[in-house]
């Protein structure tokens, strides 16, 4: 009785046992890609299933090849070798330690296509229309002779007042643009930032030092500079010797640094781009010898360490503005007002979407998902 | 002459708006132009490190040469330079690449660069506690409020902290997790906004600093 129940009823529980097998055009893609999925019974899954092997084919009656194998914990597998508009055909296959003990029905025929848009992106496309909007209104106001209110920035005011007083004590001035290199906004915003500074600095006939981790960051604060010289009038002062490559490492750039403060004893230091670790060990070398500090940079975790050991510091978004808030120019103060309009919709969409979840209504937050 | 002002801006327009495409479009060559980009970026960026060994040099060259204040240093960074860099060849040619680990140049690595990386980033252990003492002081309501929220994170961090009091760690965790966390987040949601903002008026052409 039992080896007929072995024999017979068991192959048949298990034949059967893969179950809505399906097969579509992987959504959101560049093409070239169908996702298969299936439900497995669950005494097939507790019955020691190793992997499950997946074959294809471009006709429903035969000529199936095994494609790949999805580990035994999965019910999706995404075939990535398939050509755009050709027809397939698909059947999955569960084998375990003794062998093949489960097999799905043939599925098809599918095909994969190019998709034209993201759909889980269109909630990030509407956020960037509505900021470009902003952006454009405000700065059309500005055009139009519309003044706008942009609130004072310490850090930013306080950077003529630096160079002024290391220039009074005879010091050289210190900027030190940080580890990244030029595809990061952040740098970008210091060389604004060191545009002014440098200016001011050959106004007062100071000296400016840059030690760079990034070759073409040191490319860029030399022109910078250059430039900024040669808007005050002083070529002449311009040293491109003190803009120097120092190391792309680390500790070795914040070793590098150190020594320079300690030898030369800045009077005033720029801590301005992005930091890492290095961060607090230059603010405070520069705050042992007695130097004023004005940092600034987008990276979080290293703020709080300038705003200990620092005068001034550019916190985030302070730091990005920093061009336009520099520049005075309406066109470019607009822009900020346009940032600002955009975040106070974010902050009343975070307190809705922070309401709409504590009571419940948990699908706000599936609109704001880009998958 | 005016298209020759404006063709930087227009290189950067078109470069940028490409970049957005990208980000909404999978289909090629749109889905992997950010990719491209990047990897033309590293492409310059190796050649571009020949101009960061050659300022360099030419500094360390020339104080040696002139012999300016602390020539020897710039003589060790120079014979260290010129070594490294032959361990970097002769394990290239012997082992395939410099990156073997059994080549001189990885021991030169392991038992060179990276205590040297360990004595300074140690360092901070003792920056911070001098950072510390200023920061933490109870000069008034908001100084005492950090005081408080930064002694309960220290004990509540080190092993000790749950031993004097189990709810220690928890209430460490909280702080972290949800005020501190809050702050993080406002301020990266003003940083993203203003990074939107200036790649913006990078893109239009209004902030040219850069080109300049």
């Amino acid at each position: 009785m039992v080896f007929f129940f072995v024999l017979f009823f068991i192959p048949s529980v298990l034949l059967q046992s893969i179950t809505n097998l399906t097969a579509f055009d992987t959504p959101n893609d560049a093409g070239g890609s169908i996702t298969i999925t299936w439900n497995v019974a669950t005494e097939l899954q507790t019955g020691g299933i190793v992997r499950y092997e997946i074959f294809r084919s471009k006709s429903a009656s035969g000529g199936y090849e095994n494609i790949g194998i999805a580990l035994s914990n999965k019910t999706k597998y995404v075939d990535t070798s398939a050509r755009d508009g050709m027809d397939y055909y698909y059947y999955v296959v569960a084998v375990s330690k003794e062998g093949e003990t489960g097999k799905s029905g043939i599925f098809g025929p599918v095909s994969s296509t190019l998709q034209w848009f993201n759909t889980k992106r269109w909630n990030v496309l509407v956020i960037l229309v509505f900021l470009i909007f902003a952006f454009f209104f405000y700065i059309n106001l500005a055009r139009k002779g519309i003044k706008t209110f942009i609130r004072k920035i310490p850090g930013l005011e306080a950077l003529d007042d630096a160079v002024g007083r290391s220039t009074e004590m005879g010091k050289p001035i210190l900027y030190i643009p940080g580890l990244w290199g030029l595809t990061n906004v952040t740098v970008l915003a210091s060389l604004s930032i060191l545009r002014r500074v440098a200016k001011k600095t050959a106004e007062y006939g100071a000296r400016i030092m840059i030690p760079n981790a990034n070759p073409l960051v040191m490319t860029a604060t030399q022109e910078v500079v250059k430039e900024a010289y040669l808007e005050a009038g002083r070529p002449d002062l311009y040293n491109e010797k003190d803009i120097f490559f120092l190391t792309g490492d680390q500790f070795g750039y914040a070793a590098g640094c150190d020594g320079i403060i300690v030898r030369e004893k800045p009077g005033a230091i720029f801590l301005l781009g992005v930091f890492a670790a290095e961060s607090l060990i230059l603010a405070e070398t520069g705050n042992s010898i007695g130097a004023i500090q004005i940092s600034g940079t987008t990276s979080t975790l290293q703020l709080p360490f300038f705003v200990a050991s620092c005068d001034y510091t550019l916190i985030g978004e302070e730091m990005l503005a920093a061009a336009s808030y520099l520049s005075g120019e309406p066109v470019m103060l607009g822009s900020l007002k346009g940032e600002d309009l955009a975040k106070i919709v974010m902050i009343l969409l975070i307190i809705v979407g922070a309401l709409l979840t504590t009571f419940g209504v948990v699908d706000i937050t599936g609109l704001f998902s880009t998958g | 002459m005016i298209m020759f002002e404006r063709f930087p801006l227009l290189v950067t327009f078109f470069t940028s708006l490409l970049i957005i495409l990208g980000f909404f479009i999978p289909r090629a060559p749109f889905g992997d132009i950010q990719q491209t980009l990047l990897v033309w970026v590293l492409i310059i960026s190796g050649f571009a490190a020949l101009l960061g060994v050659d300022s360099l040099l030419r500094l360390h060259i020339k104080r040696v040469t002139s012999r300016g204040e602390g020539w020897a240093y710039s003589l060790v960074l120079i014979l260290t330079f010129v070594f490294i860099f032959g361990l970097g060849v002769f394990s290239g040619i012997k082992y395939g690449t410099a990156f073997s680990l059994a080549s001189p140049f990885m021991y030169a690595y392991t038992y060179g660069i990276i205590p040297l990386q360990a004595t300074m980033f140690s360092l901070l252990a003792f920056f911070i506690t001098s950072a510390a003492y200023r920061a933490f002081k109870a000069r008034s309501i908001d100084a005492t409020f950090l005081l408080v929220a930064a002694a309960l994170v220290i004990i509540g961090r080190v092993p000790i902290g749950g031993m004097v009091w189990a709810k220690l760690p928890v209430i460490a965790d909280w702080i972290l997790d949800w005020p501190s966390m809050a702050a993080r987040r406002g301020v990266l949601l003003g940083i993203t906004l203003g990074a939107i903002g200036t790649s913006l008026r990078i893109m239009v052409g209004i902030e040219r600093s850069y080109l300049r």
